[in-house]
């Protein structure tokens, strides 16, 4: 809330039910995380795909699938708020060298249309 | 689109700052300027959102803030858009409901006669007649095995003893006291004990036995000896003080280990609120001093008018403003009656029942019978059973619906029924002959000092928000 500072401990409390009732959907790993907000993870973590998140010890070493392969999640199962190319219809090959994401996604091409 | 207007609220200011007290969540908002001219803005009218927008974008706020402002205070319930009434629920607390104190009568018996007194004065209504005068060991240890039983998933639980004057049974407090430690270890629990006395029979046995097991101590006194020895006498009319007032040094000076707080009961004829707090504190030592108005009908001599309440509350803000000066070098000040108000307001406590009675505490008289509260036992009225046979359920069931807040018509659109709730039982039925019944001959008592100790709240929060964190740990009553 920016207009109404909450001042007691009442006060806290229904500021935050009123941002689990009416506040935005964020990221997992937005940045300077907003402590007091309501946690709706949207994306990979839905369909089960890790990719933003870590594993029990914080690394990326133990995720069930290779955290590169989010770089198809981002144009198959999610939504992704950058461009990707066009798999179906004028890039189909983009990823044709890309036999093992874990290995060859150095080898995924950029494309110019 | 309908037209947004207030909300429920109580708009205070302090140290420079304006305040929203929302009604009825107990919830305090800091306004800044956009918000305080929606606030006022829509004082004398309702308006809609557009004319609202296009008011304060001429004054040069800028429309999304302004945007922004209305849906935080409509989120908030500090204005409203036509959603309508609602009808106020009454929501029982679950049952049956674990206990958390028992006040322990343990005889009705007084050794001092004052006038007012609510057990032996002309407003009494108890009729102990035929019943035992001194609780026996026996129901003591009943009563505490009642209330070690009856508080599950309660890790602490309080014992107070009362009286009469509880001193006239001193050997019943102890062995409770000792019976009750052994039992509560027994069962993993805390117990925490604490009695109100009139001084007389203190001795350095009893004191010694006091601080030794951590008892608090409220001592009655009504000040300086002019005003105590006012109504504060004994059965032949000779005053107190003199014989109270070495004991009290020595139980202050002695007993160290909890705070030791006096309790003055105000009447028409002892009003000098500031003069009784200097003394009890400065010159007697007492660490905290609270003070009440006398429970009586109106038609007694040492009834309080409503001028005489004025005056009383004139001074309770006098002290509240030292408290204040106090708070802000972040000094210990011993006005309970402010420092208890400021805890419920910070925490936003809405309460639905004014007090506990009958739900988590409990009375009980020499006899064993079960009342409402320490006010109720020996009287027909608020009686919930016996500490053999248990809560009469039924009686506390139909207690809990009268009481229920939303249940007090009157007290439906007054800001300050968070905090007061309709107000004590036993002044009810005093007044009204009936507990449920909303304290209606206090209300403009009740919301003044609201107001003064929500514009305390304020400025603290304003200028020494640090000091506040005392009241973050819920203190259990």
């Amino acid at each position: 809330m920016k207009h109404l500072k909450a001042i007691n401990r009442k006060a806290r409390r229904v500021e935050e039910f009123i941002a689990s009732e009416y506040g935005d959907v964020h990221a997992l790993q937005q940045q300077g995380p907003p402590p007091q907000r309501p946690h709706f993870p949207l994306g990979c973590s839905l369909v089960f795909s890790p990719g933003w998140e870590t594993d029990s010890a914080g690394g990326t070493a133990g995720l069930c699938q290779p955290v590169e392969r989010d770089l198809y999640d981002c144009y198959i199962t999610c939504f992704w708020p950058a461009q990707v190319p066009d798999h179906f219809n004028n890039y189909p090959d983009w990823t044709s060298k890309c036999a093992s994401a874990t290995k060859d996604w150095r080898n995924i091409d950029l494309v110019f249309p | 689109m309908s037209a947004y207007r207030h909300g429920e609220f109580h708009e205070f200011e302090g140290g420079g700052q304006s305040y929203l007290y929302l009604v009825p969540s107990a919830a305090i908002f800091a306004l800044e300027d956009l918000s305080s001219a929606v606030i006022g803005l829509l004082k004398e009218r309702g308006l809609t959102r557009e004319e609202i927008i296009a008011e304060l974008s001429a004054r040069g706020f800028a429309g999304p803030d302004i945007e922004d402002t209305l849906d935080e205070l409509h989120q908030a319930h500090a204005i409203s858009s036509g959603d309508g009434f609602v009808e106020p629920r009454v929501e029982s607390p679950p049952q049956p409901f674990p206990l958390q104190t028992i006040v322990m009568n343990v005889t009705n018996q007084c050794n001092l006669s004052c006038s007012y007194c609510y057990e032996y004065g002309e407003d009494r209504i108890a009729t102990p007649e035929g019943k035992t005068k001194f609780m026996s060991e026996e129901t003591a240890r009943s009563t505490v095995d009642f209330l070690l039983n009856q508080s599950p998933g309660r890790r602490m639980v309080h014992l107070t003893f009362f009286g009469g004057e509880t001193l006239l049974n001193f050997k019943v407090v102890k062995s409770s006291i000792e019976y009750a430690r052994e039992k509560a270890a027994e069962m993993g629990k805390y117990i925490d004990f604490s009695m109100t006395t009139n001084a007389t029979m203190l001795n350095s046995e009893i004191i010694n036995f006091l601080a030794e097991n951590n008892v608090g101590v409220t001592v009655s006194i009504d000040g300086p000896k002019e005003s105590n020895d006012q109504f504060r006498v004994f059965k032949n009319g000779k005053g107190s003080y003199d014989v109270i007032a070495p004991k009290i040094k020595e139980l202050i000076k002695v007993h160290r280990s909890r705070p030791i707080g006096a309790r003055v009961t105000l009447t028409a004829q002892v009003v000098d609120v500031k003069t009784i707090f200097h003394h009890l504190t400065e010159e007697m030592g007492f660490d905290e001093v609270g003070f009440a108005p006398v429970t009586t009908s109106p038609v007694r001599l040492y009834a309080i008018g409503n001028k005489g309440l004025d005056h009383v509350l004139d001074q309770f803000k006098e002290l509240a403003e030292e408290y204040l000066e106090h708070a802000l070098e972040n000094k210990h000040h011993g006005f309970s009656n402010v420092n208890d108000t400021l805890q419920e307001l910070h925490q936003g406590v809405s309460k639905a029942y004014p007090c506990g009675a009958g739900l988590g505490l409990l009375g009980v008289a020499p006899s064993g019978d079960i009342g409402l509260c320490h006010r109720f036992v020996d009287s027909p009225a608020g009686k919930l059973g016996h500490i053999d046979t248990g809560v009469d359920r039924e009686a506390q069931s139909e207690h809990l619906s009268r009481a229920h807040i939303n249940t007090k018509y009157d007290c439906h659109t007054c800001w300050a029924r968070p905090v007061c709730s309709g107000g004590c039982y036993h002044e009810a039925y005093v007044r009204y002959g009936d507990t449920s019944h909303a304290n209606l001959h206090y209300c403009d008592w009740i919301r003044g000092w609201t107001d003064v100790c929500l514009r305390i709240y304020g400025e603290i929060a304003a200028r020494n928000p640090k000091y506040l964190e005392r009241f973050d740990e819920r203190k259990a009553i």
